[in-house]
């Protein structure tokens, strides 16, 4: 092999790296605060990335609509169980983030959505749908079975996430798309080419874990969201709404894999259920984080892309196969370090 | 003048098992009442439904306000907080975190006072406040958990068992720092299996027995009283089997 070949692997293998760290941090984030293991964080990814595509090519993607109707479902839940004390200020906070929230960038995005709107415009609203639809995800499926187990919401996950990529084919098709590049920019290094977007790739990945480092270590929110991991009642027993805090960080892990999309979009034409796939390989690193560790995450999710972009040179056919094993020595060594590891009772 | 927190005709059940039975208490403004009685009595049964962890039926009032549809985060924001037996500290953060989310639910003006006001009745804190919670002694756990409570300036503070497994010489610390409370304008309801200790330093006290209370008055008779000088303070009067 010449080392030309090696350092394209490399470079291929860092910028996908990046972008399941990114996805990885958002499974630890959501995990740590909520204990749901989020399957649907792949559906995130392809809402955001054929929601900014579609809107790239001057149509209203489906997902605009989605917001709404489960802005509606959430708000009849908010009503239900506030139902014994319903008092002015609940009632106008939930017609505000359940009713005009979602109205509001759904009109927004009818208003805006066209053949010449600017690529920031598309992004930003690609963004805000996802971001509704992460936060309603957590008030519809989750909060009502906050208190079970593990186990239970995972399976409610799985529900999740294959509603949400039955409605991707709905919404998007059974055909590819492509988004157009956020740059054209090219920078050449000896033989590399760095181009705009892998650039963009980096940035922003490196932005987001110093933005959850400074988030979680210094502001009060970020605190209270790890407060709440740490101990539930001790968080309650503060005043810490744990259910606010789940919708933050479903808030944040929706935003997170939309992002992931819109980056990789351009790159890669993706599938309404390619987005799986993605999550599934941030998951990993997740795992070899041991589903707490932001750091460790990070460092392994660039290991899951460097050994994809290798295995994929080298024996295409197995590419996944190679990547999923990496999560065998890494499940053997922790149940080997931890044999038995209670759950955490509410 | 209205009592700060007032109980009625309190039942609690886990299931078909009655934990505790139609129990009724008050606490002032400015007072410190102890509810003492055995292990398995139903004081901490008591003190997380008054807190909203426990359903219960019957009425609880405080400050004012029926305090039946609020959940735990309203009773806190209404100025009412518990230090539960098990504290509940967030382990893998620092003292001075613990502290600041204890502040949570009040203005980040008044939180600067809460800290200066914590760490002046809780100096070891102050020492400490870089250290991990969960690296604290048992004793410093307990400060913190006190601590972590008063930074939200309660009105009324609820401990459970603050002397559990601690050192006789910081239980008398906890103790004293409980009796200055009152000079800060927080009212305390104590749960204590140390009934001595409990009793010198409470205006009234409630004696507990499987879900009722078979006792209450002001602390300086319920602590000369038979029954509960040798069932509880662990000495016998002379001929007193029973009232």
């Amino acid at each position: 092999m010449n080392t030309t070949i090696l350092l394209f692997l490399l470079q291929d293998g860092i910028t996908n790296g990046a972008i399941y760290a990114l996805l990885g941090l958002a499974l630890v984030l959501v995990f740590a605060v909520t204990r749901v293991i989020l399957i649907p964080q792949g559906e995130f990814v392809t809402y955001g990335a054929l929601s900014y595509a579609m809107l790239a090519t001057g149509q209203v993607p489906g997902t605009a609509k989605l917001a709404v109707a489960m802005g509606l479902v959430a708000f009849g839940l908010d009503l239900f169980s506030a139902r014994k004390s319903l008092h002015s200020r609940l009632v106008a906070r939930a017609v505000a983030v359940d009713i005009v929230f979602p109205l509001a960038v759904c009109l927004l995005t009818y208003a805006l959505a066209g053949p010449k709107t600017p690529i920031a415009v598309n992004i930003a609203l690609a963004l805000l749908i996802v971001a509704a639809i992460g936060l309603f995800l957590y008030r519809i499926a989750f909060q009502p079975i906050a208190h079970t187990s593990v186990l239970v919401l995972l399976i409610a996950s799985v529900g999740c996430h294959l509603a949400l990529q039955g409605l991707g084919l709905v919404f998007f098709g059974a055909e590819g798309l492509r988004g157009p590049a956020l740059s054209s920019v090219a920078l050449t290094a000896g033989s590399l080419r760095f181009t705009g977007q892998s650039l963009a790739v980096y940035g922003l990945a490196i932005a987001f874990i110093v933005a959850l480092w400074l988030f979680f270590g210094y502001s009060l929110t970020g605190k209270a969201l790890r407060a709440t991991a740490v101990n539930r009642l001790g968080a309650r027993l503060v005043g810490i709404r744990t259910t606010l805090s789940g919708q933050i960080a479903f808030l944040l892990a929706s935003l997170i894999g939309a992002i992931s999309g819109i980056l990789i979009v351009p790159i890669t034409t993706l599938y309404y259920d390619t987005g799986f796939l993605i999550g599934l390989k941030g998951f990993i690193a997740a795992i070899i984080g041991g589903l707490v560790s932001y750091p460790l995450t990070a460092v392994a999710a660039i290991l899951v892309g460097v050994v994809e972009a290798f295995s994929s040179f080298y024996a295409s056919n197995f590419k996944e196969v190679i990547v999923f094993t990496l999560i065998l020595p890494v499940l053997v060594l922790r149940s080997l370090a931890a044999p038995a590891v209670e759950e955490e009772k509410d | 003048m209205s009592a700060l927190l007032s109980v009625a005709e309190v039942h609690i059940a886990y299931g078909k098992v009655e934990a505790v039975r139609g129990v009724s208490l008050e606490v002032g403004t400015n007072e410190i009442v102890t509810i003492i009685g055995a292990n398995g009595a139903g004081k901490t049964t008591l003190l997380n439904a008054v807190m909203g962890i426990l359903p219960l039926q019957g009425r609880t009032v405080f400050a004012s306000e029926d305090m039946a549809t609020l959940d735990i985060e309203d009773r806190v924001a209404a100025g009412l907080s518990l230090v539960p037996e098990h504290r509940e500290l967030f382990a893998t953060m620092n003292v001075e975190d613990n502290l600041q989310l204890g502040a949570f639910r009040i203005p980040k003006a008044t939180a600067a006072n809460s800290f200066e006001r914590v760490y002046s009745l809780f100096p070891r804190l102050k020492e400490r406040r870089k250290q991990l919670a969960g690296t604290l002694s048992g004793g410093e756990q307990q400060m913190l958990a006190m601590g972590r409570a008063l930074m939200g300036a309660p009105k009324l503070l609820m401990l459970d068992e603050p002397s559990l497994g601690l050192a006789p010489i910081i239980v008398a610390d906890i103790f004293r720092t409980i009796g200055e409370l009152r000079a800060a304008g927080v009212s305390v309801l104590l749960v204590e299996q140390n009934a001595q200790a409990a009793l010198q330093i409470a205006d009234r006290a409630y004696v507990m027995e499987l879900g009722e209370f078979v006792l209450s008055g002001a602390a300086r008779d319920i602590a000369s009283n038979q029954r509960v000088a040798a069932s509880y303070l662990g000495f016998q009067h002379e001929g007193g089997s029973a009232v």
